[in-house]
């Protein structure tokens, strides 16, 4: 291996990065902020989660669905039950939710053949929607008093603190929810980085970009869509799980799964669809620039006092024209186009002149 | 006499690929010019940049006019009238409307009467005016594909390969077509042709375009003659 | 019997609007091949915009045609300004402008206007016929009206004038069009400058009888896609078809089954899955490729 002095360089400073990272996530913000920002970061993981299992469906395979708050909703509701009525331990509840979304990914995935690309969105906004009036159907009523109405189903017996086998550091509820949401988190970003660099990963990309060569390859494509789909599934599932522990509690409208849905959606966009951390980042962004942009807003604009209720109404404004410009200079997301611009930043540096990469 | 269409050091490409290096080449008024070339040799980017699709660099002067980086659609304005690789057909349209949609920069009741000439030029277009264009067969979509340029009454048409994908009869009944059209009505033309046997029988002049370079150029009669462009383009 | 008919007739006049908006809809989808999450939020502030001048004492009307005019000029504005940056960028590149406006044109039409119910006079009296014990009200027939008027008006527009025709030219093959000299650029500004008139009208006359909130315009929206889908999104024919069928069978299933919340949403949804899976590009849309 031929260490020079670039590759050192940056084998330092990545360890540096790894190292702060570590501390920062690993130590001081579950150890000394105060409760309300260990669950935003746990919801910030969690959706980040959710962000990256729906970009291997929408990036890397070009399906486009807005309809994974459903999948959300089902791993919510599904540890919900188990541990309000069953007394389930959460833990234990992970691979039930996991397994019970795969499936149901599955289940969705064959239809899901059949239509394609604007019609195929549609009809996942069609199941977002019509998730909530399933779960009234399906959940015994007394289990789920409030499934597919938009009220909040109360979970006053599940159990919030951190389980007897946790380290002894993990003593409150936020922290327990925050590192529980952030070793899914990490399985989750090295599942999805094993996946994309697998077979099945090229498989993915073969399928969006060119079906009828992929095939003639020896590609099965509806097991690839199907899986694909169901994997999916099986991450937005999980992050529903988490959500129960750091909500403490389980709804599911169908204002809430669209809303979910469309969420996830943008942190794909924004975060960037070609790259593994991209989607998650761009879930950490969503959520917490939904709390800065109500805090930071300033309390007069040239002579315009600016209220409470006015903050609360602008926050979606400001929010959506920054998605609009962050599309103008930005499409390919921030760590997509990050990484645009440090290879042009880079290649400037080195007095080359750039040449765009075919895709 | 100046040329109608007068084009020197053009340069295009598409994004950093740079496809044209600089080529020089003109069409007289009343002229049929045909550029020879084989496929990625740069002959649809040279016509699209002459009607404005792809940015170039250059001098492209028309009608005495420099129309170079200027919008397609002034460019048809100005009279130049281009038959897209593939016929660009508009599909969803009928046979009658891509005539009609031909003259969308004119006005008056000629529209009408030339569309009833471009029919008995054409008349299994008459037969079938109230198709939808996307149903009719290659042959059929390159006479509206002419006919809707011809619509506009310009005063060059660009043709980008129209032999591509058709059956040898029914290219040899269009390059007749084009004749006639050429002696009768004196339309200059500038043809881009992988097939240089009708077009040399077309046109009056020629070039060959090999990988964005004009390396030859001579009377129809030359080229046909020269041994280079027997061996690459006639297979001889 | 005569229930039915009346809930058939209900139906039909709830359809009408999402035929409308779908209509709008399909405009948009079919010059711009975008999907335009954004659509209910535009009608939503050009009937915010009807409730202003009908506070300054405009007659319902012409606050009605005024908004129309602001709105026809406002969506091609949108579309020269917001989307024409961005139209060759990828679908979901393009799906989160309309979502970043669905966001943006909400809140901003609340904090202009404020958040309150605002209440709109009534364009036209309210009255209910009864003919052979079926009710059929004045808003059912005013809001079948307009669309029929909607229909004719594009209809007679598109397929018999110049500009017509060189809209549906470029919504076909914009290259081609261009290189006829058709002003590619103007005919995509017309295509969003006339769904958001269809949209404003649309907006004005549905809201009217329950009063206007922030979230008047967005089931409306779910049930114009909705129908758009069904109807095949390249098809204005589908759109109002779709939407009809849409609202009849909307207002059928609150009055046959009853059962709990949003079960208006099924109907729609239900129908989107059953047709789609049977006719994947919808019941009157054309198999060509299609963006997203």
């Amino acid at each position: 291996m031929n260490l020079d002095r670039v590759h050192v360089t940056r084998l330092v400073l990545a360890l540096v990065l790894v190292v702060g990272a570590a501390y920062l996530f690993g130590w001081y913000i579950p150890q000394f902020k105060e409760s309300a920002t260990t669950y935003l970061w746990a919801e910030a993981f969690y959706i980040g989660v959710a962000a990256m299992g729906l970009n291997l469906l929408t990036g890397y395979n070009g399906q486009v669905s807005i309809g994974h708050g459903a999948f959300f909703g089902l791993g919510m509701y599904t540890t919900a039950i188990l541990m309000q009525s069953h007394n389930w331990p959460f833990v234990a509840t992970l691979p039930v939710a996991a397994a019970l979304s795969f499936a149901v990914g599955v289940l969705v995935g064959f239809p899901a053949l059949r239509v394609k690309g604007l019609y195929l969105a549609l009809v996942t906004l069609g199941l977002a929607v019509l998730f909530p009036q399933l779960t009234s159907r399906f959940v015994p009523h007394d289990l789920c008093r409030t499934c597919g109405t938009s009220q909040v189903g109360e979970l006053p017996r599940i159990k919030l603190r951190p389980p007897s086998w946790t380290p002894t550091f993990i003593k409150f509820n936020d922290q327990w929810a925050y590192y529980a949401a952030l070793a899914i988190a990490v399985i989750a970003i090295v599942g999805v980085a094993l996946i994309v660099r697998s077979r099945f990963g090229r498989a993915l990309i073969a399928v969006r970009d060119h079906e009828a060569a992929a095939e003639t390859v020896g590609i099965n494509i509806a097991r690839v869509k199907v899986i694909a789909f169901a994997t999916s599934a099986l991450y937005a599932g999980t992050a529903g799980s988490c959500f129960v522990l750091v909500k403490r509690l389980a709804t599911a409208s169908s204002a809430s799964t669209f809303q979910i849905s469309i969420e996830l959606l943008v942190a794909v966009v924004v975060g960037g669809t070609a790259t593994v951390l991209g989607p998650f980042i761009g879930g950490v962004l969503v959520v917490f620039s939904d709390r800065y942009i109500s805090e930071s807003f300033p309390k007069t604009l040239l002579f315009w006092h600016i209220n409470d209720s006015v903050k609360n109404l602008l926050s979606p404004a400001i929010f959506g024209i920054g998605l609009i410009l962050l599309m103008y200079v930005l499409p390919d997301g921030i760590v997509g186009g990050g990484r645009r611009i440090a290879t042009v930043a880079i290649r400037r540096l080195r007095g080359r002149r750039t040449s765009p990469a075919p895709t | 006499m100046t040329a109608l269409l007068e084009v020197s050091e053009l340069r295009a490409g598409y994004g950093a690929v740079r496809v044209l290096h600089g080529i020089d080449f003109s069409v007289d008024e009343g002229e049929v010019v045909v550029i020879l070339g084989a496929n990625g040799a740069g002959k649809t980017t040279t016509l699209r940049a002459i009607s404005g699709m792809i940015e170039a660099g250059g001098r492209v002067v028309f009608d005495q006019r420099s129309i170079v980086g200027r919008r397609p659609e002034k460019i048809a304005a100005a009279g130049i009238a281009h038959v897209p690789q593939g016929r660009g057909t508009i599909l969803d349209l009928t046979v009658e409307e891509n005539l009609r949609i031909g003259a969308y920069l004119r006005r008056g009741p000629e529209i009408e009467s030339d569309i009833d000439r471009w029919y008995s030029t054409f008349p299994r277009l008459k037969d079938r005016r109230a198709q939808h264009a996307g149903s009719m067969s290659g042959g059929e979509q390159q006479m509206i594909a002419i006919a809707r340029a011809l619509m506009a009454r310009p005063k060059l048409v660009l043709l980008d390969e129209p032999s591509l994908g058709l059956a040898p009869l029914v290219t040899q009944e269009l390059f007749r077509t084009l004749t006639d059209l050429n002696r009768a009505d004196g339309i200059s033309m500038l043809v881009v042709e992988q097939n240089a046997g009708l077009a040399l029988n077309l046109a009056a002049r020629g070039y060959v375009l090999e990988v964005g370079t004009i390396v030859t150029s001579g009377s129809a009669a030359e080229l046909a003659d020269n041994d280079d462009v027997r061996r690459a383009y006639l297979g001889i | 019997m005569s229930l039915f008919l009346t809930q058939l007739m209900n139906g039909i006049g709830s359809g009408a609007v999402y035929a409308s908006l779908a209509l709008a809809l399909v405009l948009v989808f079919r010059t711009t091949g975008i999907l335009n999450f954004a659509q209910g939020e535009m009608a939503l502030y050009s009937t915010y915009l009807v409730w202003y001048f009908t506070q300054h004492d405009l007659p319902v009307w012409i606050a009605i045609l005024l908004s129309m005019a602001i709105s026809f000029v406002g969506g091609a504005a949108i579309e020269r300004v917001l989307i024409r940056p961005v139209e060759q960028a990828s679908p979901l590149v393009l799906v989160i402008v309309t979502i970043g406006m669905f966001l943006a044109i909400n809140s901003i039409a609340q904090v202009q206007f404020g958040n309150d119910i605002k209440l709109l006079p009534r364009a036209y009296p309210n009255k209910t016929w009864l003919p052979g014990n079926v009710q059929i009200s004045s808003d059912t027939l005013v809001l079948v009206g307009v669309l029929l008027a909607e229909c004719l008006i594009l209809y007679l527009l598109l397929n018999r004038t110049r500009i017509g025709l060189a809209f549906r030219a470029v919504a076909s093959n914009p290259e081609s069009s261009r290189l006829v000299g058709v002003p590619v650029g103007r005919m995509l500004m017309l295509g969003w400058a006339m769904a958001a008139a269809i949209g404003a009208l649309a907006g004005a006359l549905v809201v009217a009888p329950v009063g206007l909130q922030g979230a008047s315009m967005q089931s409306i929206l779910v049930y114009a896609f909705a129908s758009a889908a069904l109807g095949g999104f390249d098809s204005p024919l589908g759109a109002v078809v779709a939407g009809l069928i849409v609202g009849v069978a909307g207002t059928m299933t609150t009055q046959y089954l009853h059962a709990v919340h949003d079960i208006e949403l099924v109907v729609p949804f239900g129908l989107i899955l059953v047709v789609l899976l049977v006719r994947p590009s919808g019941l009157f849309g054309s198999t060509r490729v299609e963006r997203v």
